[in-house]
């Protein structure tokens, strides 16, 4: 072949050539489209019972309880998870032996066994009194009728979130450069000071991430509290399907339902990540 | 506790500071005054000694025996008396006392250290309102002179990692400066900086040395030394092995191991 420099100066760039590309195009959009396909033929699915029910009163009642328990579980687990961290890291000897043990002992117990303990506590204190230890006690209440299924369940995922979210923080924290925490001491920046101000925000992209996943699981773990009658998502569609035996479409209600709470969720880390990475870039700020 | 010294009042002492990492002792009963309003550089190979001995100062590292004194106070400990009255021990100190002496000593270190998620003015700012030294309106006015002078008018809202290095490490000076510190110390202020950008930062030092601040530097620029210090103290393996104006250590020094590092680094 023989060409001048012109030639080349002349010609057009195209892209190279991917013939596998076409391929896996046409393979998932068969896959796609047969989905798609089963999804609206097969009868059995019987969309219009997921219709019906979809936004149904007791399941918008279940879907407020889940909402409500992971919002306030994650909140007041990841809270003492970041104690927990702290005191990990900073703490003095008994507290840090202590947070271990906490950490080490809900990590090693299934949650649905912790569930149903929580849940039996009655069986095994059944008065609750409050004083002195080892002292007089000021008062006491039944334990059956302090303990519902729903302070049950949000007791044990309180400490899940807390055990968890300190492994989570604790991580963070760890991987930011010391240097940091050096130069706020010779700053004469307090401990606490230091941690919650220029530690803990260094250590937040790292967090983020993990924290979002914890918050999903979270979510699907509060459908473990069907098995102590506590009314959530799952549970409303359940005393649906006991009744009238619908239970593929009503469970397809409860997995929507979920599918859209983590999707929400999903875009939500999306934001608080890039609210975090401020400082990273070299966009923004004053040049 | 009286220990008699030629300088009538310096403005830090430290006596017979000893410090070991393990089975290695890294500083051997460190003796060192340094005046008022003076510059004090620390010369010495890697792995001497001089930056334990700095960060010994602001009690990031703990000394294993001796002490530290500011203007007559102990750094990091508290001297308690028995009934007689003599000082039977040194109490270490509760994070909230360490952090009102560290206040008085600023520092700079070789990386900077700027607070990457803050911007300029406001790792300028952090110290003094966390120390409730100055309202945040207040500590923003006195951050904006201070950039001025480290020649950084303008870059206020930038984040550090948008700024060269020697801007960075300018910025790190004013951040100390923000705490009006009695003695600044520099950690290899330029070992971190491409050779172009050393020169800015030196700069910024000399107008410090030249305004009457009082600051101890370890560095390995001979030149800078030799123009600015008013006293070089050279350490080997833990030890100081001399001390005096630059013009005498520099030119004429009296050991071995001192005239073959100068050779080393000119």
């Amino acid at each position: 072949m023989s060409y001048t420099d012109a030639d080349l100066l002349d010609a057009r760039l195209v892209a190279p050539r991917r013939p596998g590309r076409w391929v896996s195009a046409a393979i998932t959009l068969l896959l796609a489209a047969m989905l798609g396909h089963t999804l609206l033929t097969n009868r059995r699915f019987q969309w219009g019972v997921v219709g019906q029910y979809f936004t149904s009163t007791s399941v918008l009642d279940g879907l407020k309880l889940t909402l409500w328990l992971t919002a306030a579980t994650m909140a007041a687990g990841f809270v003492l998870g970041v104690v927990i961290a702290y005191v990990r890291l900073w703490g003095s000897p008994i507290p840090r032996s202590f947070a271990f043990g906490f950490v080490w002992l809900v990590r090693s117990v299934p949650l649905l066994v912790q569930l149903l303990f929580w849940y039996e506590l009655a069986s095994l204190y059944p008065q609750l009194s409050f004083g002195i230890p080892f002292g007089p006690s000021f008062g006491s209440a039944n334990t059956a009728h302090l303990f519902s299924g729903e302070l049950a369940a949000f007791v044990t995922l309180t400490l899940d979130v807390a055990a968890f979210s300190s492994e989570i923080v604790r991580g963070g924290i760890l991987s930011v450069d010391r240097g940091q925490s050096e130069a706020a001491q010779a700053l004469g920046l307090g401990r606490l000071r230091t941690f919650w101000r220029i530690v803990l925000p260094q250590a937040m992209p790292a967090i983020v991430p993990a924290t979002g996943n914890l918050l999903i699981g979270t979510l699907k773990s509060t459908s473990l509290v069907s098995v102590i009658a506590v009314v959530d998502l799952l549970y409303s569609v359940q005393l649906i399907y006991n009744a009238d035996f619908e239970i593929v479409p009503l469970l397809l209600v409860a997995t929507i339902w979920y599918v859209i709470l983590t999707t929400l969720l999903s875009v939500g880390q999306y934001y608080v990540e890039r609210h975090y990475s401020r400082g990273n870039g070299i966009k923004g700020g004053a040049h | 506790m009286t220990v008699t010294d030629a300088n009538p009042s310096p403005l830090l002492r430290i006596r017979g500071l000893r410090k070991s990492f393990g089975s290695h002792t890294v500083l051997h009963d460190v003796d060192l005054d340094v005046p008022r309003g003076g510059v004090t550089v620390l010369l010495g190979r890697s792995g001497s000694g001089k930056s334990t001995l700095l960060r010994c100062i602001n009690h990031l590292a703990k000394p294993d025996a001796g002490f530290v004194e500011l203007d007559g106070e102990v750094i990091g400990y508290r001297p308690i008396a028995a009934s007689l009255g003599k000082v039977r021990r040194l109490q270490e100190l509760r994070a909230r006392e360490l952090t009102r002496q560290r206040a008085r000593i600023g520092m700079v270190f070789q990386q900077f250290n700027l607070f990457p998620h803050l911007t300029v003015l406001e790792n300028l700012v952090e110290a003094p309102v966390a120390l409730r030294q100055a309202s945040r309106k207040e500590a923003a006015a006195t951050a904006r002179e201070l950039l001025e002078r480290v020649g950084l008018a303008g870059r206020e809202d930038a984040y550090p990692k948008q700024l060269s290095g020697g801007q960075q490490q300018r910025v790190a000076i004013a951040r100390a400066l923000a705490l009006k510190p009695d003695l600044l110390l520099f950690d290899e202020p330029t070992s971190a900086l491409d050779p172009e950008l050393v020169g800015e930062v030196l700069r910024v030092i000399k107008d410090l040395a030249t305004s009457g601040m009082s600051m101890i530097v370890v560095t390995h620029e001979i030149g800078f030394a030799r123009e600015v210090a008013d006293t070089v103290v050279f350490i080997d393996g833990g030890r100081i092995l001399e001390s005096g104006p630059p013009e005498v250590v520099l030119n004429g020094a009296a050991h071995e191991r001192t005239r073959a590092f100068l050779e080393a680094v000119l």
